[in-house]
């Protein structure tokens, strides 16, 4: 039996884990961004933060993935579904590049068009949503297709904790040492990041020409 | 802008003293400047002119001495109060590139809650009032010649009638004839607006061209503070070289 005839035949199995797969990854990366873009909003207002907090973040993704998900493993509630543990610790590993790229982002921003605003007596919050945000807006969105990819990528590693997902897949392949069902794990698992890199560049690339009008100037 | 007591000037700087980190940028100066009253601060990069002005919208406060608007310290004002009320153009226009002309120039009207209906009345006149044609409304600052976003930072920083306007360098990024063509814009504009204008430059012509007062800065102070007609026979020596260097004709 080859690759595709594998895949035709578990198709009903190989579209549950794909949707499992994609719940993963995407709770994890809304997770992350609602608690990472805030996070690098602050450490560009209070500047002594921004040490510890990019510095945190940093620690967090040199832990090992498996031994993340074995540190969680007792927590209370959180350790009970197999998912709820694999968001959380893809959520943490999805802060980095988020907080990271919505602080470089926002420092990124022309100075003079931040004195600007300033200047004409724009508040600090509508600075930041009018003026900060929106410019740094495709250098964020930059933040959220990395930090996606990069949970479509270690979501496989969840199956590992019962967690579901592609990975599974992959697991049952390595313990039967089946090619043919790994890569009916690997290979959706890999276009699934291919995708989100696509359609978030593509956004990226739109919000990144908006802000770089002025810029492109002759 | 609250209203003047006493008829106060518009700007005052009382013995005004700036220091960076210890280093001195501003070392007590004492000037004043008249509701519709043009005045040039004239000098080089590094005597302190954009300072002088940061410190009138109180985007930095003095060390020592007071700066006043209206009568009232700055320190006192309510910095968003304050700056609504000056207009303020820089180099370049200063635009947000993520904003259409029309939105540009209707930043403050809109941030202080004018009715729609006004705001685009108001838009409509200033494009006018700048010479602009009312289709460049819907441009991006990116689309546009430096002239025009030049023209989109004076019509902004007028939207919503600022009784002081305060101005850093702003045409010296064009190319000769449009800065000339500004400068006599401006200067026809002024003539019907009456506004308390600083307008910072280094250019001595456009100095002469505009200003009802010059005053002259070096190295954070004051060197002199002349009407025009008085400063090109001014024998202060600082003077003298600004004028020659300007006479030169070129090699």
């Amino acid at each position: 039996m080859n690759f595709l005839q594998f895949m035709m035949a578990n198709r009903q199995q190989v579209l549950e884990l794909s949707l499992e797969h994609i719940t993963l990854a995407g709770v994890a990366t809304l997770l992350a961004a609602l608690v990472g873009i805030p996070l690098g909003i602050l450490i560009t207002r209070v500047p002594r933060l921004s040490k510890a907090v990019l510095g945190g973040a940093n620690v967090i993704q040199t832990i090992p993935s498996l031994a993340l998900f074995g540190f969680l493993l007792p927590a209370p509630w959180i350790g009970e579904r197999g998912s709820r543990l694999a968001i959380l610790a893809l959520a943490l590993y999805a802060l980095m590049p988020l907080i990271r790229n919505t602080y470089a982002g926002i420092q990124g921003v022309d100075p003079a068009v931040v004195e600007a605003g300033r200047a004409m007596g724009l508040t600090d919050g509508q600075l930041l949503f009018q003026v900060e945000l929106p410019l740094a807006s495709g250098v964020i969105v930059a933040g959220v297709r990395i930090a996606a990819v990069l949970s479509i990528g270690l979501a496989t590693i969840a199956a590992a904790i019962g967690a579901g997902g592609l990975g599974e897949f992959i697991f049952r392949g390595l313990a039967m040492v089946n090619n043919q069902v790994i890569l009916a794990g690997a290979i959706p698992a890999a276009l699934l990041a291919l995708l989100a890199d696509f359609g978030l560049g593509r956004l990226e690339r739109r919000l990144g020409r908006r802000a770089g009008l002025q810029q492109s100037r002759g | 802008m609250k209203a003047a007591p006493n008829n106060a000037p518009a700007i005052e700087f009382d013995h005004v003293t700036f220091r960076l980190n210890g280093r001195p940028l501003l070392e007590d100066l004492v000037l004043s400047v008249n509701h519709g009253e043009t005045l040039v601060l004239l000098g080089r990069s590094g005597s302190g002119k954009t300072t002088t002005l940061k410190l009138i919208n109180r985007l930095l406060l003095p060390t020592s001495g007071e700066v006043r608007v209206n009568g009232i310290r700055t320190a006192d004002w309510d910095p968003i109060r304050l700056r609504r009320g000056i207009g303020y153009v820089i180099q370049d226009g200063g635009l947000f590139p993520h904003f259409t002309v029309e939105r540009n120039i209707a930043l403050v009207p809109r941030i202080e809650n004018w009715p729609p209906a006004r705001v685009e009345a108001r838009v409509r006149e200033l494009l006018a009032t700048v010479g602009l044609s009312e289709e460049l409304a819907s441009r991006y600052p990116g689309q546009l010649s430096g002239g025009q976003r030049q023209r989109v930072g004076v019509a902004r920083a007028l939207a919503a009638d600022p009784p002081i306007l305060i101005l850093d360098e702003p045409f010296g990024a064009l190319d000769p004839i449009t800065r000339s063509e500004m400068q006599k814009e401006f200067r026809t504009l002024q003539q019907r607006m009456r506004k308390a204008v600083i307008f910072v430059t280094h250019d001595l012509r456009e100095a002469l061209l505009l200003a009802d007062r010059i005053a002259l800065m070096e190295q954070g102070r004051l060197i002199v503070d002349l009407p025009v007609a008085e400063f090109s026979r001014s024998e202060d020596l600082l003077v003298r070289a600004y004028i020659e260097a300007f006479s030169t004709p070129p090699a």
